[in-house]
């Protein structure tokens, strides 16, 4: 595992009065692909949807989504300037980096595509494209893409929803469909999205291809009533 | 300010309760709304991502953790049932409604300097905010602070409430501030060291306090949090936006400027500032104990901190420490030169925005540098206290952990 530095290599050259340098704090250890860290893994920001971003955001600042950094990072930052933040980096594009494949035994992958395309009506459980998009890059405006993430990512995600010490805005629909999956699903299903290539157009779907099975809740966003 | 006062009677039974539901006017409620933000309620009685008011924040003391209470007008769990009156005596007295003493957490010695009309005012405001239903938690204290029968002990030795008087030695202005900074904003509450009991040292040269491992610095010494050698229009800046030409509010004060001072009125700002201004300024007690550092030990820590300044630092903060529009200057900085490494620290580790105010809505930021082991941040820490001009004792990798 390389660990990557926060603070280090930013190389935004002379500072100037623009978004990017207002960022700079995130860019060092949101970087275009995303960083393992010695404390975890900083996802990438950039071009995932502006309202997921944002949800984030906001719920780092309220204490639904535990991280100590970001905790502290977002405290005292209006919803206004963490929209602003937000469309920064969704209309920021970075190339993808190559999917990792982990050694996985062929049961593995099978049952993770299965959760993954077609989820599991026995259990409850939908299928990941449903609401994150046929090619799985996301739909606006608040559902994030889960392809070109590492596999013990998602897992930490998944886990930490389980635990609760990652929660959205309710209904909390991701805090059910964890609890819903059994520790080897969690991995198949981790496995499985993280070997996948990112499809040529990373950009998220402008709408959900079915209608979602589930409704998840997100907070408003600056100026709009939901 | 002055309210008539509907007395409620109990005419329908035994559980109806009788309230004292004083006519409000909206004006009035507006200006408890404003009072309650300067007295910053919210700040301690919403815990993260909490309702508002509804409490259950946890409080760390040396005496164990407080968590604050439901303030909403909640009849069963929260202050619905209060009367004016009541309400009066918890601020003006630290007497709860059923009569016992309130711990001294909630900062009564400061808010007992509120006159009558303005805590009635903030009591007609907490009466308009929405009910939430939501049971008090048991506070975490040690075995003798757990005995509030003792709290009325504490309240004979260290409390004398009493209303803000006027010194007419000085100007209204003056007082307005020395109004508000004595009492609601409850200044030193967190800038002023407490003592065994628990009680603010004031007036003296107290050093501040730790406040959730930052240090408070003292509002006594230009060289901490002073005002003592800025204009006050200055002074007034950073209390309303959080950011004053080289200086930022970060950490818990990053806090009280959000929720709280951003939303002073200019003139109440300047108040505070003009008060803060003119307090004296002294030279206060140590508050740790650097460690000393031989010469040669100091001539290899600034290389190796020069080395990760010049890497990591110098971009944003410049080459000779004199800033750039997004990152202050550090030569000359107080918070840099001040003898207590502690907020120095703490932002090169943690990084952070300072508030996003009215007045410095899109603030620039400090990327966090938890990387950098304890030697790397001493050495860089001295490098930035010694280089420039600054003249600030070395730091150790004792005083960083």
């Amino acid at each position: 595992m390389v660990l990557a530095s926060c603070g280090v290599g930013t190389a935004l050259g002379a500072p100037a009065d623009t978004m990017e340098q207002r960022v700079a704090p995130c860019l060092a250890c949101h970087g275009e692909t995303g960083a393992d860290l010695e404390s975890g893994y900083a996802p990438r920001l950039h071009g995932k949807p502006a309202g997921y971003l944002f949800n984030q955001l906001v719920n780092f600042r309220e204490g639904r989504r535990y991280n100590h950094a970001m905790n502290l990072m977002v405290a005292h930052l209006s919803d206004a300037y963490l929209w602003e933040m937000s469309e920064f980096f969704a209309e920021a594009e970075a190339p993808y980096a190559d999917p990792v494949t982990t050694p996985a035994g062929s049961e593995t992958l099978r049952r993770g595509r299965q959760l993954a395309t077609e989820g599991d009506a026995a259990l409850n459980i939908p299928s990941c494209q449903s609401c994150h998009g046929e090619r799985l890059t996301g739909v606006e405006p608040n559902t994030p893409g889960l392809v070109g993430l590492p596999r013990f990512y998602i897992m930490a995600q998944l886990g930490a929803w389980r635990a609760g010490t990652r929660r959205a805005a309710e209904p909390d629909c991701m805090h059910d469909i964890a609890n819903s999956l059994s520790g080897s699903d969690t991995q198949a299903v981790a496995t499985w999205l993280a070997s996948q290539p990112v499809p040529e157009d990373p950009s998220p779907a402008q709408e959900p291809a079915v209608e979602p099975p589930m409704e998840c809740g997100s907070v408003n966003l600056p100026g709009y009533e939901q | 300010m002055i309210k008539k006062l509907f007395l409620l009677l109990a005419l329908t039974g035994p559980f109806a309760v009788a309230v004292a539901q004083p006519a409000e006017s909206d004006d009035d409620i507006a200006w408890g709304e404003y009072l309650t933000r300067i007295g910053n309620c919210a700040g301690c009685h919403t815990a993260t991502g909490g309702e508002a008011f509804a409490g259950g924040r946890p409080v760390e003391s040396q005496f164990g953790t407080f968590f604050t209470p439901n303030i909403t007008p909640d009849p069963e769990t929260g202050i619905g049932n209060w009367t004016q009156e009541q309400f009066w005596r918890a601020l003006h007295e630290g007497k709860r409604a059923d009569g016992k003493a309130m711990y001294p957490a909630c900062p009564y010695p400061n808010f007992t300097r509120v006159q009558r009309s303005d805590v009635d005012a903030i009591y007609a405001y907490l009466r308009t905010v929405p009910a939430v239903k939501q049971e008090n938690r048991e506070h975490d204290l040690d075995f003798v602070a757990s005995m509030r029968s003792l709290v009325s002990v504490w309240q004979a030795l260290f409390f004398k409430p009493g209303v803000y008087e006027i010194d007419s030695g000085h100007d209204g202005r003056w007082n307005r501030g020395a109004y508000l900074v004595e009492g609601l904003a409850h200044c030193n509450a967190c800038h002023s060291e407490r003592n065994a009991f628990g009680a603010s040292r004031a007036g003296d040269n107290a050093p501040g306090a730790r406040i959730r491992e930052w240090y408070a610095p003292s509002l006594y010494s230009s060289e901490e949090a002073g005002l003592q050698g800025w204009p006050v229009e200055k002074g007034a800046e950073l209390l309303r936006t959080g950011k004053a030409d080289d200086a930022s509010t970060m950490g818990p004060m990053a806090d009280v400027v959000y929720h709280s001072l951003q939303y002073l009125t200019e003139e109440d700002a300047l108040a505070m500032a003009e008060y803060l201004h003119l307090l004296p300024n002294q030279q206060v007690e140590s508050t740790v104990r650097l460690l000393s550092v031989s010469k040669p030990r100091l001539e290899t820590m600034q290389a190796a901190g020069g080395k990760i300044y010049e890497e990591s630092c110098q971009d944003c903060h410049g080459a000779e420490g004199e800033g750039s529009i997004a990152a202050p200057a550090l030569a000359g900085n107080r918070a840099v030169l001040m003898r207590d490494p502690t907020n120095v620290v703490n932002i090169i580790r943690e990084g952070g925005y300072p508030p996003a105010t009215a007045g410095n809505p899109r603030p620039f930021g400090m990327p966090p540098f938890s990387h950098l082991s304890v030697e790397e941040l001493a050495a860089v820490v001295t490098y930035i206290r010694t280089s420039w001009g600054n003249d600030a004792p070395p730091v150790s990798t004792a005083n960083v952990r």
